[in-house]
């Protein structure tokens, strides 16, 4: 194709726009509304995702050291665990240090009780360990168990199990939730813009008539549907950032439990609006082509 | 004298089992002004699309310049397009185009540069009297305006073959007679001209080639034939 004929088609994309005004309103305004749904989404199930991110990452094994281990011995045994494959990070946590947290978290009526046991401490000095990622911890755990001087190990196995159990099928439900809107806004807005072409059959007919190839056809209707789909994109993003902002701002100051931090607003955003380009330009493009594909034949 | 279009007994009949033309041979020569005239549905139509291949022949083969568009792939169909100009009795313009751009596209389709097809446009609005309409919408022109940029746009890329299906059929009689006008200059510039018409008057008094078609045969071919139907 010449360069010349490049520029035409790329001209006559956007003259069409112009041409058919309404239609390409009509086009611009489905892939605006359908791309603000999928965006509020995005956000939704990515600040889920960060969120059971940061449950996760809470899991930890503790690894308790045999009593009887001598000093020698439980530097070995540091030095075997930081070997075990995927320990992310170990930390020494003494049996003093163990007592004073589990006084802590005991609350000050039974106080007094516990802090006779500070003549005899019972509790036993601990490894506690963090795997690279949340899902291997059970591994890690197992492989702990096996190495001397460990006399138990403890990663809460039920309540983690079942944690996983409940992020994964979140995590599912998001991807399912996002594809299946993708492909419900991709359907609308195809056949939105499948209206508008069907108006211009007669143009196609008259195309093919004068001896217009099929490739010359479709490229300004490839520009057509590219730029519908990132006009429509504009808006969408436009929300998305400046809505996001907004509810950061207060969502923030309101609710500051630190485990249900929303993730920041960038580059979150900008993922975000770069996705809904992609996603409208996508679909304008396919959409025309398989609208213009039907009347090619003549 | 140089065969244009030659069909060695065609016949059509459509995919709904309805027959249209039966065993047709006919050989049109270049520089001919040939009528086909017959009643309605006898198979004018078909006849017509057979050559810029919008139909394809069930039986039979038709030869355009001596190949075969037969065989053509539908890659190639275009390009035989580019040889062939067609009239339509609806004019098939594109509304929200002006005169020029409407009369251009066939140019630009075959990617000429811009200043080739500004040019060649003007030459040929020249020739059918609607220079100064250039900038026109085809709403804002009468209708025998309107056939006149249809034939400009017919004959911007100096086609082989021009084929006119009832060019006047919506035009009034002395519009119709402008028309006639125009295309007679087309064929004395050395352009063959293939017209089905029902125009009994023009047929009458511009007498060229007639063939007549009747239930998809061909009945009469007379130089210089009539009408031959009375109305």
């Amino acid at each position: 194709m010449k360069g010349r004929t490049l520029v035409r088609h790329v001209r006559e994309g956007f003259k069409n726009l112009g041409r058919n005004g309404w239609m390409s309103f009509a086009s611009i305004s489905a892939v605006t509304i359908m791309l603000i749904v999928v965006g509020a989404f995005l956000l939704l199930v990515m600040n889920i995702n960060h969120f059971i991110q940061t449950v996760e990452e809470d899991v930890e094994v503790r690894v308790y050291v045999d009593l009887t281990a001598t000093e020698e011995e439980q530097k070995e045994l540091a030095e075997e665990l930081k070997q075990i494959d995927y320990v992310e990070s170990i930390t020494y946590l003494s049996k003093d240090e163990g007592l004073d947290q589990l006084i802590d978290s005991l609350g000050e009526e039974n106080r007094e009780v516990f802090e006779s046991l500070r003549e005899e401490n019972p509790l036993n000095d601990a490894f506690i360990l963090h795997a690279e990622e949340p899902q291997l911890t059970k591994q890690v755990a197992t492989s702990a168990e096996n190495l001397s001087h460990v006399e138990r190990v403890n990663y809460g196995k039920d309540v983690v199990e079942q944690l996983f159990t409940v992020t994964n099928v979140l995590r599912t439900v998001g991807i399912v939730l996002i594809l299946g809107l993708t492909f419900t806004a991709m359907f609308l807005i195809s056949n939105t813009i499948k209206l508008t072409i069907v108006a211009r059959q007669k143009e196609i007919q008259i195309m093919k008539l004068v001896g217009a190839t099929n490739g010359f056809i479709r490229w300004p209707f490839f520009v057509e549907g590219f730029l519908l789909g990132v006009l429509g994109a504009i808006i969408p993003i436009a929300i998305i950032i400046g809505g996001y902002q907004y509810l950061y701002a207060n969502f923030m100051n309101q609710l500051s439990i630190d485990f249900a931090e929303l993730l920041p607003v960038f580059p979150l955003t900008l993922q975000v609006s770069a996705l809904l380009i992609g996603i409208g330009a996508l679909v304008g493009v396919w959409g025309s082509l398989m609208s213009v594909r039907k009347f090619l034949k003549v | 004298m140089m065969i244009m279009i030659e069909m060695r007994n065609v016949s059509k009949t459509y995919a709904n089992g309805v027959p249209a033309l039966h065993s047709i041979d006919v050989v049109i020569e270049k520089g001919e002004f040939v009528y086909i005239v017959g009643p309605s549905g006898a198979g004018k139509s078909t006849f017509i699309k057979m050559i810029y291949r919008e139909e394809r022949p069930t039986e039979g083969s038709v030869f355009i310049q001596g190949s075969d568009i037969g065989k053509l792939k539908e890659k190639q169909i275009p390009y035989l397009r580019r040889k062939i100009g067609v009239i339509f009795q609806d004019f098939k313009l594109l509304p929200k185009l002006s005169v020029f751009e409407n009369v251009a596209f066939a140019l630009e389709v075959i990617e000429e540069p811009r200043d080739v097809i500004r040019q060649r446009v003007m030459e040929v609005l020249d020739i059918v009297h609607l220079k100064s309409k250039a900038r026109f919408l085809p709403d804002e022109l009468s209708g025998g305006e309107q056939q006149r940029v249809s034939i400009a746009r017919a004959i911007v890329n100096d086609p082989h073959v021009v084929i006119a299906d009832e060019p006047t059929g919506n035009l009034d009689p002395e519009t119709a007679w402008e028309i006639m006008d125009i295309l007679e200059d087309i064929n004395r510039r050395g352009t063959t001209i293939l017209m089905a018409t029902h125009n009994q008057s023009i047929v009458n008094t511009i007498k060229k080639r007639v063939i007549a078609i009747e239930s998809g045969r061909i009945v009469r071919d007379e130089w210089r034939g009539g009408y031959g139907y009375e109305r």
